[in-house]
């Protein structure tokens, strides 16, 4: 195939893609989207391969049924709650991607370009590589501690803005060193460079804490496309541009939008840290007492409801209680009780876990509603029962300007007649804070396993 | 403080304004409740059963002496005003638009006026919104009149003795009559259409069942208080259009459109009537107020050509017991209020913006209308584009304005830097990059909160794209680069199969009640 038409073709799956981003603005059109993404995917794969310098078609196909066969194996095995853990893995390919790619552009001898164009390369290389061994192991981490093998919390070396700062200064002087040495003399701070990335890049990650989890994802998925895109660069390639802007702005736009829900400045969030500093000490003295209550009394109190909410959090995926969620609410709504969910932007490990959840134990996404939508409406609510969430609901955030959580948005369920809160214990989440709501006057406690618990109540309705 | 309920003295008026269930509500709060005998017994609540809620029953006119609050359905008379004590407080609808005269003329004996139709429309208030409560039985009862005059069934069946259609329903104005009348007929089995000049309206009507008329027409006709405003005439003529449309074919109009304050607009003329089928429906809601079809007369059944149009105006009156129910509930929400203490003692608290603008009169001043509170129960429109904006915001959108000049010059600035001193060629593989990261920009921002996961997998996926690089690297003469291209290569795939394939499961799952 010639330039020209191939060109062709990676402008018509460029148009795709962004399409394919665009038809996520809502449900309706969500699925066509996800075609466009495959249909553009399959034409840009199709003329790389037909380029007429493309030969070892062997080698090619085996990597691809590998990989595909792989891919459809964990798409199809993977639980809806651990969606936080499959989207972190297919991150790190990603970057390991764009570092093979980056070596592989190093060493390539059909490489001969001199001058300004062949410095210009190799800070391609070089700034692709970094990106790509960043988000590696990056996102390596942010798996392990999604899915428990690493601990959640913040792991703090001391010194450790300094020792950020003076890895990103040797990554600097190495990179001199690199331009410096030219093609010949340039493997060896290449590979120290990559080593330092890779040790940045989990040292980053560990730094954060769980509750900050939906940050650091969207910012992976942001690093992952700022990766494709200086691959693009280093190969000069518009299509690979194309695609990582497109998906840098994606996770960059997503991170933006959780900080700002959880009242967090970017920064400070990747520097680390938080929770550790928790200010529960200062007012300990005035909690009250939390009242329990137990599932068949919830029962009748949501029947005679005229509105329920209902408040998810992680708790809720973590118990796998979705479904008995979705059928208390089914039978609720069979008896005329009219009953919606309200959604947090920080619930769970990701940008829209909860809502994935929830669609997937079949409840219609139009009586799953936001934060912004619901939060003026609660004052009317009979019943919110609050599902294994905890920050995302403390009245701290408004009352207490002390509180590490002053200023976060939170679903302001204090307001409703009653309060219902399914927790395990009287633990604190992962910011680390008391929650004043457990001891109001209008809140009851259901002490045990969320699962349970739903499944209690739902007998009882 | 001693509340009497009298019977209601107006014509046909079969509601009362107390019920044993909500005495029982009022006593709580410290009150004690006296009743006319035979005041609920059209509303079929016996004097036997006020009397078991531990409410006294008085016979005849010495109900209206020694009391301190009159709880009403219609408002007093002037005869009835005479046989109360100054200071005397009267609760009940009264439409003091209306009446002016009465206002005055209770105002000079010094009895104080709470009007049920001025409660505003605020999310606090709904429990004691009289309105909406009667608006929601004249809707449901506008269809029940509409199936009693109409001579066919309302859903559509396939019997032995052939087929049968489904009746087809027009509502038109989707306030609180309007869609409790789209549930009725829904419910009976119509097909229903409704049209509405707020497009919030829509959702509600889809949420019913019924289906949404849309003009091709950009106007909102949100106005405050959850009411609709008069439209320009342009708008108003592509709305009879369509009602000239409709009507040849639908069986059923109900007509809900109420401007406060001002006649009812009229919306089916007479030469849309007589395009109707023979054996067609029409109950006009408005009839009181003019009528939103020119032929309608109030209180009456009026056949024209075929079509009959029904203009009562007493249609939650005739269900009694219902209304009486949801209205008395109504007034104890108004009493809750008015007795903060629960101790049995009003207080006309006048900061309240409910008690401000339901109390008419007050000591003997008249003090309606009064400031209205500026909320709505709707969401906020969006503000017009005409108004004009207050200094405060203006200047910050300006500094905005200058901050973000202030960003584009840096930018623009960097922007010549890089190209003064990197070649063509890689010039324009920026240009791209800047245009696609402002695309992506764009678009990203209205994909809803909901998708978030599913937009991360897409983009998971979609980053495989390295694939591309890694597919022109694997026919290379080095064997350590096909070695590294072949890797990349393969956990590109996996991203590109993982990553679209679990967007499909999800998305697969996303579902409408």
């Amino acid at each position: 195939m010639e330039m020209g038409t191939i060109s062709a073709a990676y402008i018509a799956s460029a148009i795709l893609f962004i399409l394919s981003l665009a038809g996520l603005s809502n449900q309706e059109t969500s699925r066509r989207g996800n075609w466009y993404g495959i249909i553009g995917m399959a034409i840009a794969i199709i003329a790389t391969i037909l380029n007429k310098n493309v030969d070892a078609y062997g080698w090619l196909i085996l990597a691809m049924v590998i990989g595909g066969g792989i891919g459809a194996r964990l798409a199809s095995r993977v639980e809806m709650t651990q969606m936080p853990e499959l989207v972190a893995i297919l991150h790190s390919f990603v970057g390991m991607a764009a570092v093979l790619v980056g070596f592989a552009s190093f060493f390539d001898p059909a490489n001969t370009l001199v001058g300004a164009a062949a410095t210009i390369h190799n800070v391609e290389v070089y700034l692709g590589v970094l990106i790509g061994a960043v988000t590696f192991t990056g996102s390596v981490v942010a798996f392990g501690k999604l899915n428990g093998k690493i601990g959640s919390k913040p792991l703090l070396l001391p010194m450790r803005h300094q020792l950020n700062l003076g890895l990103l200064g040797l990554s600097i002087l190495l990179g001199w060193w690199f331009l410096s040495a030219g093609h010949d003399g340039g493997t060896l701070p290449l590979v120290i460079m990559t080593l330092i990335a890779f040790a940045f890049g989990v040292h980053m990650v560990m730094a954060i804490g769980g509750a900050d989890m939906p940050v650091v994802i969207s910012m992976l998925n942001s690093y992952s496309g700022w990766a494709a895109a200086a691959t693009g660069f280093m190969l000069s390639n518009d299509l690979l541009i194309v695609v990582g802007a497109l998906v840098g702005s994606s996770g960059a736009i997503l991170s933006y939008i959780m900080c700002r829900a959880m009242n967090r400045n970017f920064v400070s969030v990747i520097m680390g840290g938080f929770g550790t500093t928790a200010g529960g000490d200062e007012d300990a003295g005035e909690q009250g007492e939390a009242v329990a209550i137990q599932a068949d009394e919830v029962a009748q109190l949501m029947k005679d409801a005229g509105r329920v909410v209902i408040v998810p959090g992680y708790g809720m995926a973590v118990a796998n209680a979705q479904h008995s969620v979705s059928d208390l609410v089914k039978s609720l709504r069979s008896q005329g009780v009219d009953v919606q969910f309200a959604i947090h932007p920080v619930a769970g490990r990701m940008p829209g876990h909860m809502n994935v959840l929830l669609a997937e134990a079949n409840v219609p996404y139009d009586i799953v509603l936001e934060m912004d939508e619901i939060n003026d409406e609660l004052s009317e609510v009979d019943v919110v029962m609050v599902i294994g969430a905890n920050d995302i609901v403390n009245p701290a955030a408004m009352e207490n300007p002390n509180s590490p959580i002053a200023g976060m948005p939170v679903l302001e369920v204090w307001n409703a007649k009653n309060v219902i809160v399914s927790k395990r214990s009287m633990a604190t989440g992962y910011a680390g804070v008391e929650n004043p709501l457990f001891f109001k006057e209008n809140t009851r406690m259901l002490f045990g396993d969320a699962k349970d618990s739903v499944d209690a109540v739902k007998s009882s309705v | 403080m001693i509340i009497s309920i009298p019977k209601e003295s107006f014509k046909g008026e079969k509601r009362v304004a107390l019920t044993p269930e909500s005495a029982k509500h009022i006593q709580k709060l410290g009150h004690e409740l006296r009743i006319q005998a035979g005041a609920g017994k059209l509303a079929e609540f016996a004097d036997a059963d006020y009397k078991e809620a531990g409410v006294q029953v008085v016979k005849g006119d010495a109900i209206w002496a020694n009391t301190d609050i009159v709880m009403k359905v219609r408002a007093v008379t002037s005869e009835e005003a005479d046989k109360m004590s100054a200071g005397t407080t009267v609760i009940s609808f009264f439409w003091p638009a209306q009446n002016e005269e009465l206002l005055n003329e209770l105002a000079d004996k010094k009895l104080n006026v709470i009007a049920m139709d001025s409660v505003p429309r605020l999310s606090r208030s709904q429990k004691m919104d009289a309105l909406s409560s009667m608006a929601n039985i004249a809707g449901y009862r506008a269809i029940v009149e509409a199936s009693n005059q109409f001579g066919r069934f309302f859903t559509g069946q396939v019997t032995a003795a052939g087929k049968v259609p489904p009746a087809k329903v027009l509502v038109i104005g989707a306030g609180v009559a309007g869609l409790a009348a789209i549930g009725a007929a829904k419910s009976m089995g119509a097909i229903v259409r409704a049209f509405d000049t707020r497009l919030e309206a829509k959702e509600q009507v889809e949420s019913l069942g019924g289906e949404f008329l849309v003009l091709e027409f950009e106007e909102d006709g949100s106005g405050d208080g959850g009411y609709a405003k008069t439209m320009s005439k342009e708008f108003i003529d592509a709305e009879m259009a369509m009602f000239r449309e409709q009507a040849k074919d639908v069986d059923i109009i109900i007509t809900t459109a109420l401007i406060p304050g001002k006649p009812a607009p009229e919306l089916i003329t007479q030469d849309m009537v007589e395009s109707m089928k023979s054996g067609s429906v029409i109950v006009d809601l408005a009839a009181e107020q003019g009528g939103n079809c020119k032929l309608s007369k109030a209180d009456k059944i009026v056949t024209h050509k075929g079509v009959k149009i029904i203009g009562f105006t007493d249609l939650p009156s005739r269900l009694a017991t219902q209304s009486s129910q949801l209205y008395a509930t109504n007034l104890r929400h108004m009493l809750t209020d008015l007795t903060p203490e629960k101790d049995g003692n009003i207080v006309f608290d006048m900061e309240d913006d409910v008690i401000r603008c339901s109390t008419v009169s007050h000591d003997g001043a008249v003090t309606w209308p009064s400031e209205p509170p500026k909320l709505s129960a709707a969401p906020a429109a969006k503000p017009e584009p005409a108004a004009m904006p207050e200094p405060v915001p203006e200047l910050s959108t300006a500094q905005k304005a200058k901050m973000t000049f202030g960003a584009m010059g840096l930018a623009l600035l960097a922007l010549l830097g890089v190209g003064s001193v990197a070649p063509a060629e890689f010039m324009s593989h920026f240009t791209v990059f800047v245009l696609a990261c402002f695309v992506g920009y764009q678009v990203i921002w209205s994909v809803t909160p909901a998708l978030h996961t599913p937009l991360m997998s897409v983009t998971n996926a979609i980053s495989g794209i390295i694939v591309v690089g890694a597919i022109l690297q694997v026919s290379s003469t080095s064997g350590l680069v096909v070695f590294l291209a072949f890797i990349a290569i393969l956990i590109a795939s996996i991203n590109i199969a993982g990553g679209f394939l679990v967007t499909q499961r999800m998305l697969k799952m996303f579902s409408k009640g």
